[in-house]
């Protein structure tokens, strides 16, 4: 066979082929520069705050677990969508970190990974931060398959199967985004955001939208608080050295019909 | 003869099973629920076990298995024609068929390894209905009714019409499957009214998309009317024409609407799958309607019974010639 006819057939070959390497490389872990400045922990001050939402909430939609008898059995009371978790007033799973003002400070990277988990055919957290270079492990601690779907922009796209109870995949990534998507393609309703940041100024709001950034050197920042649904605010702050302050991000709730 | 016409039609009607199939994957975005290809989550595709298909995994690896089942059928197909058709343009067919089911399996797993890129998952989508075309023509072609003699349609508006609908159905498929494959299926949310108005307010690729499938719509809706009152009025005793003429018209109304039941209804996917399937029903009606209306211009006379019959005939028949002209 002569070798122009084999052409068609070597395209497809290395199409599949990069295929498959796609989104299995891991990034080398990014130390920052020796001359990097550091953060003098001694006259750090602190932002803490918390994010609200005014308006009717709309009511999160039942998942419909059918598809799946394991994924019905964990959750016998039935499952809802994490669109919108509401406590006291209070808006959770809002991923606040400083956008910008941190000029040339160097952090070290976290020894310890990141865990994003499959539980009970949810991800466990559904919202995370995790740092560049630092690992993220994703875990099936379902007794049934999901499928990891990662849809990067900066950080590339991959899927991977998980098809056994414990199975896991470590993955770090290169450069900042902020959000980036997972979801699982066999039950579509699971779905999680993880941050990746290149410093350590983020935190996901919890305990009635409550969040804190410690550490942060004296300066003016960015503050950018974002919600899967209700988009992005952002706020600047002037922080002395010792100095706390305080923050209130308020998010108006969706006329119905958007959820 | 008969049991291979029998045969073509069981691997068109498999082949719509599989579009359906194919269909359900898409509407319910369950293209990357198996990552990998052509295994299963590690398992040889035919080992899966049923107690793992959960989910999307369901649409995915059910498409996959009637996939591969078709794949046999056309291998199958292919041999039987080579076997026993006169025609050497059927007998081309037939392999015609196997070239583009192999070429549709790989673009199905290219899609899958590559995560859905559109011009893959499009062009996946355009090759099945036109190979699904292609097992409508070896079934019509292969059937008995084709065989049976009936006089020429000398009507040339009729064949440049027939033609023209196919053409203009198979590039509204194209449009529909950019349309699902690029995620402007709900792009215009309203129907029948444009976000309130005729013509979008502004535009963006998948507005503009969405809006060509509609317009497009319309015009195919005209050709298929068209088609069926030439057909009424000039070839009313012609029942090889009337009958997919008028069906066709059915299938069109119904396609129209399920087109309107997919945005009002934000995409469900059983009436988004039926508005694919049936949009290939619409296809191969016309398909079959242009294949009868050409029929005289497009059929070589027989010969024998199978090739090595016509290859044994051949002496015999240029001995007589010898006769005639001696």
């Amino acid at each position: 066979m002569r070798m122009k006819s084999l052409r068609p057939f070597l395209v497809i070959a290395l199409m599949m082929s990069a295929a498959s390497c796609s989104g299995q490389k891991e990034a080398a872990s990014s130390a920052p520069p020796a001359n990097a400045k550091r953060v003098d922990e001694s006259k750090a001050g602190t932002v803490v705050g918390r994010v609200t939402i005014e308006g009717t909430v709309p009511a999160n939609p039942p998942i419909d677990l059918a598809g799946d008898t394991y994924c019905a059995s964990q959750n016998p009371a039935g499952a809802k969508f994490e669109n919108f978790v509401v406590a006291n007033g209070g808006l959770e799973n809002v991923f606040v970190y400083v956008k910008d003002g941190l000029g040339d400070y160097g952090f070290d990277i976290p020894a310890e990974p990141v865990k994003l988990d499959q539980l009970g055919c949810q991800y466990r957290p559904h919202v995370l931060g995790v740092r560049v270079g630092q690992k993220l492990v994703i875990a099936n601690s379902d007794d049934t398959l999901h499928n990891v779907h990662a849809m990067g922009k900066t950080n590339g796209e991959w899927n991977k199967g998980q098809a056994l109870k414990n199975m896991s995949d470590t993955k770090v990534f290169k450069t900042r985004e902020v959000m980036l998507p997972f979801q699982c393609d066999v039950h579509n309703w699971m779905h999680a955001y993880v941050g990746v940041m290149d410093h350590p100024y983020f935190a996901v709001t919890h305990d009635g939208g409550r969040f804190e950034l410690k550490n942060l050197p004296a300066g003016t920042y960015t503050i950018e608080a974002w919600h899967e649904k209700l988009g992005t605010q952002t706020q600047t702050v002037t922080l002395g050295e010792k100095e706390s302050k305080q923050l209130t991000f308020t998010f108006k709730a969706p006329s119905a019909g958007t959820n | 003869m008969i049991w291979l016409n029998r045969y073509a039609k069981l691997v068109a009607v498999s082949t719509a099973l599989l579009i359906a199939a194919g269909g359900m994957v898409t509407s319910t975005g369950s293209g990357l629920s198996v990552p990998d290809w052509p295994n299963t989550y590690g398992w040889f595709m035919f080992s899966f076990p049923m107690s793992k298909w959960v989910g999307g995994i369901r649409y995915e690896h059910t498409h996959r298995l009637i996939a591969s089942t078709v794949g046999f059928l056309t291998i199958v197909l292919a041999l039987w024609t080579w076997r026993v058709e006169p025609r050497a343009w059927v007998r081309r067919l037939g392999f015609a068929a196997l070239g583009a089911v192999i070429l549709q399996g790989l673009l199905g797993g290219l899609t899958v390894l590559l995560l859905l890129p559109p011009a893959v998952s499009i062009g996946h989508a355009a090759l099945a209905q036109l190979f699904f075309c292609i097992t409508m023509t070896l079934a019509v072609v292969t059937s008995p009714s084709w065989k049976a003699l009936s006089p020429p349609a000398n009507d040339v508006m009729l064949r440049r019409i027939t033609l023209a609908t196919t053409i203009l159905i198979y590039s509204q498929i194209l449009v529909g499957a950019t349309m699902r494959h690029i995620g402007a299926g709900l792009a215009i949310p309203t129907f029948p009214l444009v976000f309130g108005g005729v013509v979008p307010p502004e535009w963006t690729a998948p507005i503009a998309i969405h809006f060509a499938h509609r317009v497009g719509a319309l015009i195919v809706l005209f050709a298929v009317f068209l088609t069926a009152a030439h057909v009424r009025h000039w070839h009313r005793q012609r029942r090889e024409f009337t009958r997919p003429a008028m069906l066709m018209v059915l299938l069109v109304c119904s396609q129209a609407t399920l087109g309107a039941f997919v945005v009002l209804s934000s995409l469900q996917p059983i009436i988004n799958t039926a508005h694919v399937v049936n949009g290939a029903l619409v296809l191969a009606t016309s398909l079959v309607l242009t294949l009868r209306v050409y029929r005289h211009g497009i059929q070589e006379p027989a010969i024998g019974g199978s090739p090595a019959a016509a290859r044994a005939k051949l002496p015999v028949l240029k001995k007589s010639l010898r006769e005639v002209r001696g």
